[in-house]
């Protein structure tokens, strides 16, 4: 029974290649006719499975998590294809077994999504949980960002060994609370960081005293420049480059380390761990860049109000053409309210693009702080390539919602190489 | 001369979710460009209420920010029946128009007493009323925005609704009314931010407000204000909005 339901899963997973469809209809195949097929597959890693949840910065963590366990010569099973729900890592699972249903890994480590990851640990307890945050992110999906944090609190209770937590975070942090037979450790920022990352409840600078730093952290990250960073390793200090971009994307970094080294315990080597994480790639989407008739072109995922914040911060807008796009379909959320808790005032030299279904809230929200915008064209072909003829050999640089990005790389790799997510 | 007008904002630190700021930001913003010169300050827990305010805006929250307002909005209370009696401009969304109502009783049973500014009562319900809505109002025209939230809430006699529902939910799954009105008081489910595209109720809790204070409303638009731009973007997030899904 088992062979059979593997061998029909990755014929369904071969014609749905072919057909470009999603990644998750050979899952779904899978847990309907073997619904045990996931615990089963996964409950045979030596080392277990390895949970990365929150509501940012799921699939960069998870990628880093995974090149730093493969530096230390770990064989590491993760969903790579960003399809983060149960059925997704069916799906992902039935590309690497083999026919019996083996598995050739020592751990898997899984990026899932918040409300899809409870349904999980209830079919298979996680060895190690990291939780990286709760922001304000697709709220119409959830109800409320406090019921986010119980679902994370749910993902934490059903881990076996050791839960890392962010510091900085009061509703993160406070899941330790909920925690008794669980090691709990943490990753934190230097106080001097702390201003670079607003959270929900301290925007507009009515700076909330719940931020719990008194509890010591495994890793710190201490500095962010252009293309290098500070961490504290358990108290000692590391400079390391870094190909990723993006404070927030570095703070992440602090979160898969943090999590590597709970994983790999006193196996652990330090030298390879930065090594490792020097040459971690974005993932696609997360300040990735690319090249377009001769000039850099960035793609930048915003997906929630610190998301949107902290990509503002990060990439100085100095010397770029900047486009906006923004989509409200289901996979983006359909509330727009969020882009008025984003503050655009670095983008006062103007923005030279914006695009996308809910091109005239953005401009709209714009106006209101005094941005100047060049053109609206909602359609985002049309702005794209108007976008591009009118950048010349400027840098360019595309804040986009979900869906939007996607549009925008479908366009993209009729003109250049780029990877095109369905 | 400087024509100050002191916008409040009402606990900003635990009532201002889903863009709420975007709605002091629009009145600040087009103050501004009329002529004025918008004074804001953040009214938090603990904090002196200003004695001088000539409009005041309130949002929404989580759970835990309306546990953590409570005491304190109770004591407020009797000057903010006072100010709204006296027709001073107010702006209540979602959490906040809950709270300026006479009572919120939870889907657990717990009563929380309201100020009864307004003559509403809210039921919590097991689900969420959440998406876009469109609705329509004798003074404001369409009303365009999205809601979340599980309270129904109801209107009572002494209290008028902003507007009617076209689509969407509003005040509640039972009827079409959506928001609440008493004087110069405008209350509503609707975040979007509210204001940036419904600029006509902006512009309503501008004009009292000035009149209020200055006796009468002469907005000078500003030499780089472009109200007419501003107009036309207004109104095409509008018409766009108008054709999602819920």
């Amino acid at each position: 029974m088992s062979s059979f339901s593997i061998l029909v899963g990755k014929l369904v997973r071969g014609a749905s290649r072919l057909r470009g469809g999603g990644s998750a209809l050979p899952g779904l195949v899978v847990e309907k006719i073997d619904p045990d097929f996931i615990r089963r597959t996964l409950s045979t890693l030596p080392l277990g499975v390895a949970v990365v949840s929150g509501t940012n910065g799921k699939t960069t963590t998870t990628k880093m998590v995974v090149e730093l366990l493969e530096g230390q010569g770990l064989k590491v099973f993760t969903n790579r294809t960003g399809s983060n729900f149960t059925r997704g890592v069916a799906a992902a699972l039935l590309g690497e077994v083999n026919l019996r249903g083996r598995l050739d890994a020592d751990i898997a480590v899984l990026e899932l999504d918040e409300a899809h990851a409870v349904h999980f640990v209830k079919l298979i307890r996680p060895r190690y949980a990291l939780l990286l945050n709760v922001l304000r992110d697709q709220l119409d999906r959830f109800g409320e960002i406090d019921k986010t944090t119980r679902l994370l609190e749910q993902i934490a209770q059903a881990t076996t060994d050791t839960v890392v937590l962010n510091r900085e975070d009061p509703r993160v942090a406070s899941i330790a609370d909920s925690l008794s037979s669980q090691k709990v450790t943490y990753f934190g920022l230097d106080a001097s960081l702390r201003s670079t990352f607003p959270n929900d409840d301290e925007m507009r600078g009515s700076r909330s005293e719940a931020i719990a730093a008194a509890q010591p952290a495994d890793v710190v990250l201490t500095r962010v420049a252009e293309t290098e960073a500070d961490f504290l390793v358990d108290g000692s200090p590391t400079t390391t480059g870094l190909k990723l971009r993006g404070v927030y994307n570095v703070f992440n970094a602090a979160a898969a380390l943090t999590f590597a080294r709970q994983i790999l315990g006193t196996r652990a080597d330090r030298t390879k761990l930065f090594e490792s994480l020097a040459n971690v790639e974005p993932a696609f989407g997360r300040g990735e860049s690319l090249t377009v008739n001769g000039a850099p072109l960035e793609l930048v995922l915003v997906k929630n109000p610190s998301g949107f914040r902290l990509g503002l911060k990060s990439f100085a807008a100095h010397g770029y053409a900047t486009m906006i796009a923004i989509n409200d379909n289901y996979a983006d959320g359909r509330d727009m309210s969020w882009l008025w808790d984003v503050d655009f005032e670095t983008l006062s030299g103007g923005v030279d693009m914006v695009t996308g279904v809910r091109a005239y809230d953005m401009a709209l929200r714009l106006r209101y702080d005094d941005v100047p915008v060049r053109e609206v064209v909602p359609d985002i072909p049309d702005a794209l390539a108007k976008f591009i003829s009118g950048a010349g050999t400027q840098p360019m640089r595309i804040f986009c919602t979900y869906t939007a990005m996607l549009a925008v790389r479908r366009e993209l790799s009729k003109i250049t190489k780029v990877e095109v997510v369905s | 001369m400087s024509r100050d007008i002191h916008i409040v904002q009402l606990y900003p630190r635990d009532m201002n979710i889903y863009g709420d700021w975007g709605n002091v930001l629009v009145l600040k913003q087009r103050l501004k460009w009329q002529g004025y010169n918008p004074v804001v300050t953040e009214y938090n827990p603990g904090d002196g209420f200003p004695s001088d305010a000539d409009l005041i805006v309130g949002g929404g929250g989580q759970d835990s920010g309306q546990v953590v307002i409570q005491q304190d909005l109770q004591a407020l209370a009797p000057s903010l029946r006072a100010m709204a009696d006296d027709g001073l401009p107010m702006l209540v969304i979602c959490g906040l128009y809950q709270l300026f109502g006479r009572f919120f009783k939870t889907h657990d049973g717990v009563l929380i007493p309201g100020i009864g500014v307004l003559d509403i009562e809210t039921h919590g319900g097991p689900e969420r009323l959440i998406g876009n809505v469109l609705s329509v109002s004798e003074e404001f025209g369409e009303i365009h925005g999205y809601e979340n939230h599980s309270g129904q809430t109801f209107l009572g006699p002494d209290a008028n609704p902003l507007a009617r529902v076209r689509k969407g939910e509003g005040n509640n799954s039972k009827d079409d009314t959506e928001g609440a009105r008493y004087k110069n008081v405008v209350a509503s489910y609707l975040h979007g931010s509210l204001l940036p595209k419904n600029p006509a109720i902006a512009d309503f809790l501008i004009e009292q407000a000035v009149t209020r204070r200055y006796g009468s409303y002469e907005p000078v638009p500003v030499a780089d204000a472009d109200l007419a731009e501003l107009a036309r973007l207004s109104e095409l997030a509008r018409s766009h909005a108008a054709n999602r899904p819920r």
